[in-house]
Formats: C-alpha cells, structure tokens, sequence
C-alpha cells in the first residue's frame, strides 16, 4: 500500500515491475482476475496445508493419548488439557507469562514513549540517536538472551562493575534470585482476600518472581526502541495545529501532552499492545539462551514447557495440548485487532 | 491495466511459490548397499562434542578403517549439550520422520528401551552378542539392562558412576576437616566450612538433570540400594515416611549450595571448587575429566554420603535402528564399539571406565583405576537423571518436580508430586491423590 503509494509521489512515473514478455503474452489471453487468482493459489495451497492443517493437527493430538514415540491417535475428550490445568509447572507458566507481559509490554510502551517524545523536540543528531536506540532490535532474542546472562551473572557482568567503579558490589542474584513475591496467605490482606472467596490469589503460585525481572530487562531492551519508533510516527503525525490551539487556549505543555497527543496516539499504542503482548506470551528464545527456565521455574515459559515434555518427556499429546492452549491465548489477543483494523480498512 | 500493488503482489506470490516448490522437493537417499565390501557413508549421531569426549570418540573412528573399512565415510553428527538434553530432541524428530541416523548414542536402561525398543524402532542385536561372544564379556548386570525380552538391542561402551563426592584436598585441610561418608558428618563439615565463608557444596544445576542426579545420590544413601531400586518397579512407596526423610536430607542440603547454583553448568560450578572458593560437589565422574583438563591436583573423592558400597551406574550404548541407512556398516561400527580395542581406545580419553570386564587397567589414571576395582565389587544401582532407571517421560517428570523443590522447598508438595509422577508413569497402582 505504501509502496504504491509513494511510487506515484515520484514524478518519473517508472513502472517499478515491467512484466517479463512471456509472462505479458499470457495476460493478453487471459483477463487480470483469473491471473491473479492462478498465482494466488500456490501460494494459498501452501499456507492451508503448512499453518492451518498442522494447526488442526495439533489439536487432533492434544484430544489424543500419545505418550510414547509411537503415535496413537485414540481419542481421550479433553483430558489433556483438564490434566494441563492441574499440572504445578503449567500453573507456574501461566502466572510468570502474566507477570512478564504486564512488565514487558508496560516498560516498553513507557520507555518508547519517552524516548519518543525526547526526540521529538527536533534535536541535533536525531537520525543516530534514533538508530543507537533501534539497533538492539536488529539482534536476535538468542543474542540479547546471551549476552544479559553475562551482563547480569552474579559473580560478574553489573555487579562486578558496580564494584570497580565505586558504589560497591551489589550483592543482587538478578535471574538467579529464587525469591518470589507474593500475598501471603496468613497476612491481613491474604486473609481479606479469602473472605472474599479469591484466597487462591494469596498462593506462592500467583507471585511475582524477581528472577524474572531480569529477563523483563533484556527483553525491554531490545524491544523499547521499536515501540520509540511507532510513538516517533506518530508524534509526527500529530498536527502542529492541534498543539498550537491548545497552546493558545492556555494549556502548559502537560495538558498539550495528556489532552492532544496521548489521546490521538491511541492507535498507535494498540497496535503496540498486540505486537508486544503476542511475543510475549510466545516467548521461547530469550528464556533458554539465558536463563534456562531457572532458579526453579521462577522463568519458565508455556513455550518451553512445551518443547521439553514433548521432545525430553514424549509427552506428545500433552505437548499439544499446550500449544492450542498458545494457540488461543494469542487469537484472544489478536482476531479483535485483525477485526478491528479489516473494518477499519474497509471503510476507507 | 494491472496496478503497480497487484503486481507487486502477484511477483511475492510467484517468489513464494518458487520458495515452496524448491523447499518440498526434497533430495532421495540413496539406498541399498553391495554386501561384502563396505562402502557409502556411516553417521553416528552423539551429544560428544567437546574435550575428552569428542578425543574418544575420534579414537574409535580412527580404528574403524582398520578394523572395517577403508572406504566408508564415517559423517559425525553431533548435538552438543550435557546428558543429551538437545541431542534428543533432534534424535526423536528425526526417527520419527524416518530418517534414522546409522548409529546413535543412547543411555542404556529404559531411555532405550520405553522409547525406542518397545515401540519397536530398533533391531535385536543377539546375533552380534553371540558371534563377538559378549554374552560372555559383558558383566550380567549390563546385559540384563540393555536388553529387552531377552534380546540385547545395544552394544554399552563405557560405564559413568553417578555418586560420586569430589571435594578440594587443601580446602579439608587448611580446615582440619575429614570428607564426610555420612549425611550426620556431611553436615557437621558443612556448618564448619559455611563458618568459614566457604561454600560447602557447588551444584551446578542450569542443566535440568542436574538437580535430579543430586537428588538421585541422596535417595540412594537415604533408602539404600535395594529400597532404590524398589522405587523404579512400584516396590516402595514412594509416600512412605523414609522417602519422607530423605527428601528432608536433600532439603537440608540444599540450605549449604552457592546462591548463584541456577547460572552454573555444572563445569562451572567445578571452577569454584577447584579455586577454594566451594569445598563439595556431587556429580557423576565425567567430572573427572573436566579436573585432569583444568590440571587439578588437590582432587579428592569417595562415594557420596551413605553410598559406599553401592555403584550408581550409567552407561553409553549405541544401536541400530531399523531402517538405517547403510546397516553392514553399522554393524561393523557396532563390533567395533564392543571390541577391547574400540573400548580401551575410547575410555581413558573420555575419563570412563569399561563396560567389558577385560580391560588393561594399567591405560587408566588412578581414579578410573580405583573405579574400575568398586565395579567389580559394589552392588550396581541405575542411574536415574541419565534414563537407566526410568522411562523418559518418567525422568522428565521427575525433572519438573526437582526444579520446582529446588526453589520453594516444600517436601510434601514435592513428595506428592513424586508419586504422582510413578502413577503416571504406569508403575504406581492409581491410588494417589493428586
């Protein structure tokens, strides 16, 4: 859409693709449609059967009972997953994704915000500034997962340097640190809770745990200069007009900013959410490179728990069973977006 | 007139298809091969990727165009990680896509058996095992874990120890102190060296296994050997007030570790030992090679507390799967893993003992020497981390249930999970709650 777009802005008006002849001979005889639907095919034949029929097939194993290497399709109902929902190491998965995606996607959305909103005041040496801070994305998450594990282990990396340079060793384990905050169940508010019939939440299993956090670090990292460069779009999308009004009315530069540009940035901090939040509950690269699912559980992933008791285990059925589990968590996120933004484009 | 978008479109479609036609099309092996003289290629698939290892098993490929033939092309397929976690991954995908390897490394015991021999991927070997005569060579105890329905289905090239507790000499005597047989002593000497601000004992437990073998050695010295080997067959309770007990003992031994444990491979972790800063650690006897690699003299080593006398044992075999490619070659690969030649050329590289019963003891160092004599002598357990006990889903289990304790510590919760995972696993009657 951009592309053609910004080839008509350009004045020569060069085709961008001239047609090789046999392929322009072949157009005389049949019409436009019947062309495109006949290069359309190959490639929607290949998306059915590689993503949608291995998509069914997952869900045809996860209702199945294979649990050794040798496939056995007999059908068990759902007890796969009701077994996923009892099973400790899942319960731990599902409040470390919570916890990380609330972190990751909310230290992101403010820390690209920022950094947006700094370089938008038209300074010198933008373009570097901008590059320096997107260019962690350019690294794989293998990469970032790597080279934090040094930076944060505990016998070197930030403590060691805290160290030399004066402040002193920290002292901190970042992801080896086994502690897990939670609401203790004895405490008052453990005991509020419990009276009002969501004791569970007062659980070990429904804590924050802080080796996640480091975890939380790398992955911000790498992903708050992308979300800086949707905010940067769309800062500079914004009106001048607009400001100046508000300016005018009398608004100081904090109403400008919560009145003008955080409600017309809407949009953008959406389509930040989805990005985000659907790498977030996928997350599978950073977490082995670096911290290997440890101390304990306190940063495994779904994703992991996954490949480990269907590759390690040959729990195959149960393996499944947790990636439609994914599968839907994802959707839950992302098929409103898509409805919202077809909508939006079809009415344009 | 087509758009500039459309035809941009249809030249991606286009470029996809090609993609997609290049990537399906895929590439025939070749197969069948003329009896008689060996030819063609040869891949053994391994986790042996680094340092003594990788030495031993390129021993045994230099013997291979002696003893075979000269004109097979011997393909080393590792995967590299401790105790096979990443090598299996791809080994299940590639049998399960029929596409064996020739060979692969596999830890004898029922990571063979429950996965690959009862699902029936592999070929019996009792024609080999009478023609080399290694019913005869091989100790009993080995022949009877490596086979299945009374037919071997892989050849054992060495035999790892699992109970081992190595600990810094200088370290024991800067501070007057004995190595502990006891977990009574254990833990007396580790309040001493925690006084001291020394690390009493270095677990290095990245690896998921890590954690288990610890927790294997201390169930062994806890229960005994044969309340052990009972837990494997549903013959002890796995709720019963001693499993209870020694699950307190691992908890209180987790109380000496370094905090920083879950950032360390196990080598790693041998660092601290070897530099004083740890005193302790309990790990299988690969560890040894990883001393006589860094030059540590001040080794020293016993059983691990309440384990003398008993041999935790684990061993590396290699099979032939059916359907494998080139299988007269591997055959003759097979002979050759088997033979003294094959097995004295490959063990002291890889700091192992061997699983025949007629190596020269004088090609090893003292510890594999003084390993080799408890062999002959100690009663032989298997191991449970490395799969000769339990079946790999079992393991993995198991695995998760470590993990988790390791962390909040909570002997019940683990000990409920525990028998839970011998229920799963089919061994344990049903009656366990969850």
């Amino acid at each position: 859409m951009n592309e053609a777009g910004a080839a008509n802005s350009v004045k020569t008006r060069r085709p961008l693709l001239r047609l090789p002849r046999p392929l322009l001979r072949l157009h005389n005889i049949v019409s436009d449609r019947v062309l495109a639907v006949g290069l359309i095919v190959p490639s929607v034949v290949a998306v059915l059967v590689f993503v949608y029929g291995f998509i069914g097939w997952s869900a045809l194993v996860s209702v199945s009972q294979w649990d050794t290497v040798r496939p056995d399709y007999t059908f068990v109902g759902f007890d796969n997953f009701r077994n996923l929902f009892h099973n400790f190491r899942f319960l731990i998965d599902i409040r470390n994704t919570v916890v990380f995606t609330v972190f990751f996607v909310g230290a992101c959305l403010v820390i690209g915000f920022v950094l947006a909103s700094l370089l938008d005041r038209q300074i010198k040496g933008e373009g570097i500034f901008r590059s320096i801070y997107l260019f962690p994305m350019a690294v794989s998450f293998i990469v970032t997962g790597v080279a934090w594990r040094w930076l944060l282990a505990p016998r070197a990396g930030v403590n060691l340097l805290a160290e030399k340079l004066g402040p002193g060793n920290l002292d901190y384990g970042w992801y080896t640190d086994p502690t897990v905050v939670f609401i203790h169940p004895g405490s008052r508010f453990g005991e509020a809770l419990h009276s009002l019939g969501l004791g569970f939440l007062a659980d070990a299993n429904f804590g924050i745990p802080l080796a996640l956090f480091s975890v939380v670090i790398a992955a911000t990292w790498q992903m708050s200069g992308f979300v800086m460069v949707l905010y940067l779009a769309g800062l500079r999308a914004i009106p001048e007009e607009l400001k100046e009004a508000a300016r005018a009315d009398g608004a100081n530069e904090l109403q400008v900013l919560r009145r003008i540009s955080l409600p017309l940035l809407r949009p953008v901090t959406l389509s930040a959410m989805i990005i985000l939040g659907h790498q977030s509950l996928k997350i599978f690269d950073l977490v082995v490179s670096m911290t290997q699912r440890g101390p304990g559980f306190a940063t495994d992933v779904p994703a992991l728990f996954m490949f480990e008791t269907t590759f390690q285990g040959n729990h195959f059925a149960r393996g499944a069973a947790i990636s439609i589990v994914m599968l839907l968590s994802v959707s839950v996120l992302v098929i409103p977006y898509l409805y919202w933004s077809l909508r939006k484009e079809a009415r344009l | 007139m087509l758009s500039r978008k459309s035809i941009w479109f249809m030249a991606m479609a286009v470029f996809a298809s090609a993609v997609m036609a290049v990537a399906c099309g895929g590439e025939k092996k070749e197969e069948g091969v003329t009896p008689g003289a060996l030819k063609g290629d040869l891949e053994i698939f391994s986790w042996w990727t680094t340092g003594g290892e990788a030495a031993g098993l390129q021993a045994m490929y230099d013997l291979y165009p002696k003893t075979c033939s000269p004109d097979v092309k011997i393909i080393n397929a590792t995967v590299a990680g401790g105790a096979g976690f990443n090598a299996r991954q791809v080994l299940t995908t590639r049998m399960l896509g029929g596409d064996p390897p020739g060979s692969f490394q596999v830890h004898m015991g029922h990571e063979l058996t429950d996965t690959w021999v009862t699902t029936g991927y592999m070929e019996p070997l009792d024609a080999l095992f009478a023609q080399e005569n290694w019913t005869n060579i091989f100790p009993k105890g080995v022949l009877d874990i490596v086979s299945y329905e009374g037919k071997p289905y892989s050849v054992p090239v060495n035999i790892h120890r699992a109970n081992v507790l190595w600990y810094n000499k200088k370290v024991f005597t800067d501070n007057n102190l004995k190595p502990p047989t006891t977990f009574a002593e254990f833990f007396t000497v580790a309040d001493a060296l925690k006084a001291k601000g020394i690390t009493p004992l270095a677990p290095g437990d990245n690896g998921i296994w890590a954690s288990t073998q610890v927790m294997e050695t201390v169930l062994i010295g806890s229960l005994g050997p044969d309340a052990y080997k009972g837990l494997w067959t549903g013959k002890t309770d796995w709720k019963s007030a001693e499993v209870t007990k020694a699950l307190e003992t691992f908890q209180r031994m987790l109380t000496y570790v370094n905090s920083d444990h879950s950032s360390l491979s196990w080598d790693q972790a041998n660092d601290l030992v070897i530099k004083g800063q740890a005193a302790m650690s309990i790990m299988g006897d690969w560890l040894h090679a990883d001393n006589v690699a860094k030059k540590f003299e001040n080794s020293g080593w016993m059983p691990s507390p309440g384990t003398a006398g008993v041999y935790d044992a684990l061993s590396d075999t290699f099979g032939l799967p059916k359907k494998a490619p080139n299988p007269e070659a591997v055959k003759c690969w097979l002979k050759l893993v088997g033979s003294k030649a094959g097995q004295e050329a490959f063990n002291p590289k890889k700091g192992s003992i061997c699983a025949r019963t007629d190596c020269d003891a004088s090609l090893f160092d003292t510890y594999l020497q003084s390993s080799m004599q408890d062999w002959k002598k100690d009663t032989i357990v298997p191991s449970l981390a490395h799969g000769a006990a339990a079946s790999q889903g079992w393991v993995e289990e198991i695995n998760d249930a470590t993990t988790a304790f390791v962390t909040d510590r909570n002997v019940s919760a683990f000990q409920g999970r525990l028998s839970q995972a011998c229920v799963n696993a089919k061994v344990c009657k049903t009656t366990a709650t969850r």
